[in-house]
């Protein structure tokens, strides 16, 4: 366990290395999660240390949103001003992009399949 | 209260065990009732937990510094979480390779639709400036957010707030708007949840399957990229 959790910390650091030193606006962890997985790709698969490792930290995933999403209270005075479009554009925003982005990728899913399902 | 009791509340004060012990048992209790409830939606563990917090640290007169000093700890795995996001991609990978284009295509349309919709709600229902560039991001995942936010001009704070209330919304929600327009495949529901509701839509994923999650995963990630790209280019077109 330890060291898978070692290669996480040194696949973020040159993430965050990679993202600081030529000024990119993508965060350290994605460009660290990039080349993961492309080290996974290159050695065809995780260890099963790694694995399991990762596993044990996504499954609770929620559980790292709780301090962030606690600043909430940061914002309580703007948010009582300006509730109504601050509510009403997340709720629309949201439900509009899930039901877009899952309604384009399906008819595009199903447009690239068929002429592969045809004899 | 007497000498002794202030003695240990100077102790729980000043150290970080107590922010991070209390984030702990928040969450275990949110998990706890999200398991009575059966799983229902409604019972989202990071809601659950934050507004118990919330509730404490307000009852409490807390600081939010004093606790995020504690719960710092529990903050700074979100990076190596962020990291282990490419094991399941991986796993994912053949169908990956087949789904290339459609993915890139729909990568791009909900992107735009996630940042343009919430600027163009905001600003019909008379939302200052400030607001709407806080909103524009909002579907990205909170690290990248914040920076995009203060590249066009939002608050970075007030952005990280939207984006995890944007991210429960999305993993309330998800299932009715899914179970309304028939959509089956657990690529597409994890594809469309990590572009509209980044991390804590993958979280509210892999509790399904772990094939959305790991779709949730690659949308989310590849989502953050191409915010970062097209909103500082996109949004001084818009708000002019």
């Amino acid at each position: 366990m330890i060291g898978a959790i070692t290669l996480l910390l040194v696949f973020q650091l040159a993430g965050e290395v990679i993202a600081r030193g030529f000024g990119l606006p993508i965060p350290g962890p994605v460009i660290g999660m990039a080349l993961l997985f492309l080290g996974l790709a290159i050695r065809g698969g995780p260890s099963t240390d790694l694995r399991n490792t990762a596993q044990g930290l996504l499954q609770h995933l929620s559980l790292l949103f709780v301090p962030a999403g606690t600043g909430v209270m940061l914002h309580f005075q703007r948010m009582s001003d300006e509730w109504l479009p601050l509510l009403a554009s997340l709720l629309v925003s949201t439900a509009v992009t899930i039901g877009v982005t899952a309604v384009v990728l399906r008819a595009l899913i199903h447009r690239t399949r068929i002429p592969k399902d045809l004899p | 209260m007497t000498p002794r009791l202030g003695e240990i509340w100077v102790y729980l004060a000043a150290s970080p065990l107590l922010g991070l012990t209390l984030t702990l048992l928040a969450y275990q209790g949110a998990c706890h009732l999200h398991r009575r409830c059966g799983g229902h939606p409604l019972a989202n563990p990071v809601l659950l937990a934050v507004s118990a917090l919330v509730a404490l640290l307000w009852m409490t007169d807390t600081p939010y510094r004093t606790y995020f000093d504690g719960a710092q700890f529990v903050h700074f795995l979100l990076g190596p979480a962020t990291v282990a996001l490419a094991i399941p991609l991986y796993a994912q990978l053949a169908r990956l390779k087949r789904m290339a284009l459609p993915l890139l295509a729909s990568l791009v349309i909900g992107s735009l639709t996630a940042a343009l919709s919430a600027v163009a709600v905001a600003s019909l229902l008379g939302a200052s400036k400030a607001t709407q560039l806080s909103l524009a991001p909002k579907s990205v995942t909170t690290p990248i957010a914040m920076g995009i936010a203060e590249r066009i001009g939002g608050l970075p704070s007030l952005t990280a707030v939207l984006v995890i209330t944007t991210g429960i919304l999305g993993a309330v929600g998800a299932r009715y708007i899914y179970r309304a327009l028939k959509i089956e495949d657990d690529a597409v529901r994890g594809f469309a949840l990590g572009i509209a509701s980044h991390g804590i839509g993958t979280a509210r994923a892999f509790q399904e399957s772990e094939q959305m999650g790991a779709f949730a995963a690659l949308a989310m990630g590849l989502n953050g990229i191409m915010t970062a790209l097209l909103l500082p280019v996109v949004m001084p077109l818009v708000l002019g």
